[in-house]
């Protein structure tokens, strides 16, 4: 049931994609080779053994009273029912969410200027990429736990020797403002894939409408905002998404700065979640990965209907 | 863009934007000294911590609490590299890394290059299209709605280990990495592979001696990001592997967020060795990267 809409909206764009190189007529169909099954079959079985399996499960233990282990009776709704006036779920959940928004917004600016930069006639444009891509391929927990530091002993100092007042204290330590470490590191971490895609998005216009603008006498502000911006909106909304999508899931860099705290005041859902392994509400934390599922699948849905639109342009 | 023109995206595309802005004329035609200075400055903001990184790790343990984290080491120490070598056990740590994430690496291209191989020339047939949409389909899973299940099925089937680790990073990693190699194999004629047929080569060898040769840029794609996705993991091993032995490098780092949290030497030192890896391993293979991200999101 759950894979319907996604599997509904690639159906339609992986055929567009296959009429080209293979237009088989229906009377020249082969026999399939035995071994063709035997590429596929065994990682299928595998395949939902450990992904779907689970999933199952898990929403399957969602409608009981189960703590994990042991006898357990089915209870029907009742989770989802007590999910949706539990003040600690909601905070996770506008925590998550809030955090997600800003991100998005931060790191697609920071990524879209810094693409625009990228591509303008500039020295060292490969050196200057390869630096601005490094932070991608670094582990989350690690750099988190590098920012940790900084936050807690070299931003203070900073702030001390400057006068900025909120920034003498640890941030991390502000029940207030820990969550901006979160947006910082996450940022950092995640401009380089939205940069990328920027890059390429940038580089598919075509030089000729550069050129006119530039025989009107358009400035090169002006071609900013109205040639590269509206060209690669599709792009835009793509990072948009993508970059929701993710950040939703945050977990590792959480666990790295803020641990969740001070208090519960950074934590995310996946945290929220992962406390039913150990907090012996099982299935009421399978309850709100269900919920957290539905709107992945959501925003996926979201996703393929851009895409498709924007491929169509 | 066909899946074809992947890997020359980056290098066959700068041509096309230098001849851009030659044609522009004018004043334009010169190199943009401002932006290319305040992009340089902008590097600081991810050169900086890298910096700090690299000499806090080579200080002195009491250097390393002065509160002075850019200043360079001196004298340069490597205690904190033996302290950490000792404290995580790194040569472990390290093996079962290398050990996770090789296995992630050559079973995400072994299973997805087959599957995709079996999908992509069965196209008409349904079992192996609906098979393409339904391992598709767990793109959209996010990790924190199946993870408890799955720590409980690890448990149970004896996988509660690296080994399960490395299991779970291939079969997560199979979805992204079977959208590109079908995408590119669509691309492939089909014409080398009949003539091999003809010629009496079973289907294996066709895939072994014909297909698989010809696919070894996206191989590489494909490589790159399992290995970055397994190497960087800290969710799946710190929930799946049940003995803190048995546990991969980003996971070890925690110990100095608990204990020994004013030897900050030793920490970034270990930091360092848990980061350079991946680091070394992009430098050699941006191009991939680059290429990767891009055909991943437009897909």
């Amino acid at each position: 049931m759950v894979t319907a809409p996604a599997t509904r909206g690639t159906t339609r764009r992986g055929s567009a994609g296959t009429a080209a190189p293979t237009p088989r007529p229906a009377d020249r169909r082969h026999r399939v080779p035995r071994t063709f099954y035997l590429f596929l079959v065994p990682t299928l079985v595998v395949f939902t053994l450990s992904i779907t399996l689970p999933a199952v499960m898990g929403i399957t233990f969602s409608f009981t009273d189960s703590v994990g282990f042991g006898e357990f009776s089915f209870t029907g709704l009742t989770n989802y029912v007590a999910l949706f006036s539990d003040p600690a779920i909601r905070s996770s959940y506008l925590f998550t969410i809030g955090f997600a928004l800003v991100t998005v917004l931060l790191v697609n600016v920071v990524a879209f200027l810094l693409a625009v930069g990228l591509t303008a006639r500039i020295r060292a444009k490969i050196a200057l990429r390869t630096v601005f891509v490094l932070p991608m391929v670094i582990s989350g927990i690690v750099i988190a736990y590098v920012f940790n530091f900084l936050f807690s002993n070299s931003v203070p100092q900073l702030g001390q020797a400057l006068g900025i007042g909120p920034l003498e204290q640890s941030l991390l330590a502000d029940p207030d403002l820990a969550w901006t470490t979160i947006v910082i590191v996450t940022a950092w971490q995640a401009i380089p894939s939205a940069l990328l895609i920027y890059i390429a998005g940038i580089l598919s216009i075509p030089g000729e409408v550069y050129e006119a603008a530039a025989m009107d006498g358009a400035s090169a502000r002006r071609r900013l905002v109205s040639i590269t911006l509206p060209l690669v909106a599709g792009y835009v909304v793509i990072n948009l998404v993508i970059g929701f999508k993710n950040f939703l899931n945050a977990y590792d860099i959480i666990v790295g700065l803020t641990n969740g705290g001070p208090g519960t005041a950074t934590r995310s859902v996946a945290m929220t979640i992962f406390s039913g392994f150990t907090g012996g509400d099982y299935a009421y934390q399978m309850a709100n990965a269900t919920i957290f599922f539905l709107i992945a699948v959501v925003l996926a849905v979201v996703q393929l209907r851009l895409t498709r639109g924007r491929s169509a342009l | 863009m066909t899946a074809q023109t992947l890997p020359t995206t980056t290098p066959a595309q700068v041509p096309v934007a230098r001849r851009r802005f030659r044609r522009r004329g004018g004043g334009e035609d010169r190199t943009s000294w401002g932006t290319t200075i305040i992009l340089a400055l902008c590097t600081l903001a991810v050169l900086a911590p890298l910096y700090a990184t690299a000499t806090m790790a080579f200080k002195t343990t009491s250097q390393s609490v002065d509160g002075q984290v850019f200043s360079l080491p001196s004298p340069v120490s490597v205690d904190g590299f033996v302290e950490a070598w000792r404290l995580t056990n790194f040569p472990r740590g390290f093996a079962i890394s290398v050990f996770v994430t090789a296995v992630t690496v050559v079973g995400t291209v072994a299973l997805a290059s087959l599957a995709a191989y079996a999908i992509a020339r069965n196209w008409d047939r349904r079992f192996f299209r609906w098979s393409f949409f339904y391992l598709l389909a767990a793109m959209f899973l996010p990790f924190p709605v199946l993870a408890l299940s799955q720590v409980k099925l690890t448990g149970i089937v004896g996988l509660a280990n690296p080994v399960g680790v490395a299991l779970l990073h291939v079969m997560f990693q199979l979805s992204f990495s079977v959208l590109l190699f079908t995408a590119f194999i669509r691309g492939l004629p089909e014409e080398l592979e009949e003539s091999a047929r003809l010629d009496g080569a079973s289907t294996w060898t066709v895939f072994r001696r014909v297909v698989f040769p010809m696919m070894a840029p996206m191989s590489a794609t494909v490589a790159i990001f399992a290995f970055l996705a397994s190497w960087n993991d800290f969710m799946m091993p710190s929930l799946i592997t049940a003995d803190s032995t048995l546990q991969t490098l980003p996971v070890l780092q925690s110990v100095f967020q608990t204990q020994f949290s004013s030897n900050y030497n030793v920490a970034f030192a270990s930091y360092l060795m848990a980061m350079a890896p991946a680091i070394v391993v992009y430098l050699f293979t941006q191009r991939w990267v680059m290429a990767g991200v891009t055909q991943g999101a437009i897909k």
